[in-house]
């Protein structure tokens, strides 16, 4: 029986060693550390596979004819799931342009944010004076804001542009931002080729310093 | 031996009835806000019973999502009854968690010792947020579509990375199919694990501190000579027998909205539920469901992206702090009425904020927005000042209650 009692203490005695403990929390951390990086490692492939798949981040251009599109006239195309407007100004439109900016109605009259590419950096934010190409989506939180080109359709001071649905967002017909408005920036323009003599736009890319919504 | 007592020897389940059920004490004077807590557990397994049907005929993609939706409505038999137990179901889960959670303020529910059973219960309210969000993309109607657009938007907002956030919770630059497919595999799969999960772990969390009660005294100071709380009673029969009584009072409420106000006048199912989704047109006027409302009013209430998101994520958050903010060691507010008259005017101004943020984003509901907003960040900034100074009556000794 006694015999029984030091065994047992002889194989509990080592146990409690120092040497043990330490090799025991060698092991454990060893483990651990193990453990972390190969749960670090699984973590990867598993959030890339949520990322866009091959087929929903390949890339295309867009071409809108300009043709039907008359003075006063707008067109909404589609380009990579996003939609994108042409507006056909007309001299009346072209000077509510610098009607707002004489008014003070907007955050950014002169586009200073890079919202468009260099070129369009004008207050007709476009390439050439009458035709407005740009990403029809709320700077605020991406809806998609209405065509309001009467004056006096959305408030008795308006001058024409774009409503915004959803909380109210207001923009001229350059699609610059009127101030009281939550979005913070103008409207973002792409990159796009325009070719007046064969009425064509082409939608080439996103201009990467411009913020969608 | 008895089949019973071969049985009853390896497992853990006599244990747990006896210490959840057979013996735990719950307050003699529970009053009719406390049936909300069971009713909502009725309904989450309701809402996985009609969940379960309607998943077995949905198809989760762009082109057929919304056609399997009115498939489910039109053509399943008993579709429609199955479906709109879901979606009225969703609704009456936010009742009743806005009726429980306003309990827990009235008497107090959320002071020590039970601070976390108030916060493990409000991130399971965040979460019925969640699960609510993802459901209502799923139906792939244009306010889904617009929905989760502006919804998924905000995770813009997180700095550094929120461009990134946004395409993997997207699965890429716009909602589309794939979101779909993510959102229904959230919804059915990860978040519902979470809420059954935290609703035991809320009950595990409630058990160890013991119900408080609208008196808001502890009935563990007076026991009898087993030890038991004189003034508690054990939940199995007293309160699974009146709990089950209520499922039938409430069950016929849940029945008469199913059949004479499915889309409670177009509030639990809005109108724009019923168009296809169409990444040309946004709606009208993009509003959330009514529960989510009071919130979006206080996001829009700020002309200011990031300043909006601020004042929203500082309203959804703030509830947290609540055992902290309080610094009155009075828990019932029947016994501190300057509270309860601010907590009454919060009630009230919450309405308030819902029903301004399902009106249009027109100038001229800027006012009462704003109000709504200052109002909901004054109550929990004057709470502190107010908790420490109020005018307090003493609670009884014990609870009182007319028995039947």
């Amino acid at each position: 029986m006694t015999e029984e009692i030091k065994n047992t203490q002889k194989s509990i005695e080592p146990q409690t060693s120092p040497a043990v403990i330490t090799r025991r929390r060698f092991l454990t951390a060893m483990t651990a550390v193990t453990g972390t990086a190969v749960a670090g490692a699984v973590v990867v492939p598993m959030v890339q596979s949520l990322e866009p798949t091959a087929a929903a981040s390949a890339l295309a251009t867009t071409t809108i004819d300009l043709t039907p599109i008359e003075p006063g006239m707008q067109v909404t195309a589609m380009w990579q799931e996003k939609p994108v407007i042409v507006i056909n100004r007309t001299p009346e439109m072209l000077a509510t342009l610098d009607e707002t900016m004489q008014k003070g109605l907007l955050k950014d009259p002169n586009c200073n944010v890079p919202q468009q590419p260099p070129y369009c950096k004008n207050k007709y934010r476009s390439r050439i004076p009458e035709w407005y190409v740009g990403i029809r989506i709320c700077n605020h939180l991406c809806c998609i804001p209405h065509y309001r080109p009467k004056k006096g359709s959305v408030a008795p001071w308006w001058l024409g542009g774009f409503h915004c649905p959803c909380h109210g967002s207001m923009y001229d017909l350059s699609c610059r931002v009127i101030k009281g408005s939550p979005a913070p920036h103008n409207m973002a323009v792409p990159e796009y080729e325009i070719d007046i003599a064969k009425k064509k736009v082409v939608v080439t890319h996103m201009y990467p310093l411009a913020h969608l919504c | 031996m008895g089949l019973k007592e071969w049985v009853d020897k390896r497992s853990p389940l006599p244990d747990m009835w006896r210490e959840h059920m057979a013996e735990y004490y719950a307050p003699k004077n529970f009053n009719i806000f406390y049936y909300a807590g069971s009713l909502l557990l009725l309904m989450v397994a309701l809402q996985f019973l009609s969940g379960f049907l309607v998943l077995a005929h949905y198809v989760p993609s762009a082109e057929d999502a919304y056609n399997s939706v009115f498939g489910i409505m039109y053509d399943v038999k008993y579709g429609w009854l199955m479906q709109y137990m879901h979606v009225d179901g969703s609704s009456l889960i936010f009742v009743l968690l806005y009726v429980h959670m306003a309990r827990g303020m009235i008497y107090g529910s959320y002071k020590a010792p039970r601070e976390l059973v108030w916060i493990i219960g409000y991130i399971l309210y965040l979460i019925f947020m969640a699960e609510a969000f993802f459901g209502y993309v799923l139906p792939y109607s244009n306010l889904s579509y617009w929905a989760g657009t502006v919804i998924t938007s905000l995770l813009k907002s997180i700095p550094f990375i929120g461009n990134w956030v946004t395409i993997i919770a997207r699965g890429g630059p716009g909602i589309s199919g794939d979101t779909i497919g993510r959102f229904m595999a959230l919804h059915v799969t990860l978040v519902f694990i979470l809420i059954i999960g935290l609703i035991a772990v809320h009950i595990l969390y409630l058990h160890k501190v013991g119900s408080n009660n609208p008196d808001g005294i502890d009935i563990k100071e007076n026991k009898d000579s087993n030890g038991h709380p004189l003034d508690g009673i054990p939940f199995h029969p007293y309160y699974t027998v009146k709990d089950l009584s209520g499922f039938g009072v409430w069950l016929f409420i849940f029945a008469a909205v199913i059949f004479y106000a499915p889309t409670f006048h177009h509030i639990f199912l809005e109108r724009t539920m019923s168009t296809p989704a169409n990444a040309l047109k946004s709606l009208p006027d993009v509003t959330p469901p009514w529960y989510l409302s009071p919130f979006y009013a206080m996001l829009r209430s700020i002309p200011n992206k990031n300043g909006g998101i601020l004042l929203m994520l500082f309203a959804v958050l703030v509830p947290f702090l609540m055992p902290w903010l309080d610094r009155n060691p009075v828990r019932s507010t029947r016994f501190r009425p300057v509270t309860r008259i601010m907590l009454i005017i919060f009630f009230l101004n919450f309405f308030l904020l819902a029903w301004v943020g399902e009106q249009p984003p027109l100038p001229k509901y800027f006012f009462p927005e704003r109000l709504g907003s200052v109002i909901y960040v004054g109550f929990f900034l004057l709470l502190p000042i107010v908790t420490m100074f109020e005018p307090t009556r003493k609670p009884p000794a014990r609870v009182r209650y007319r028995a039947h």
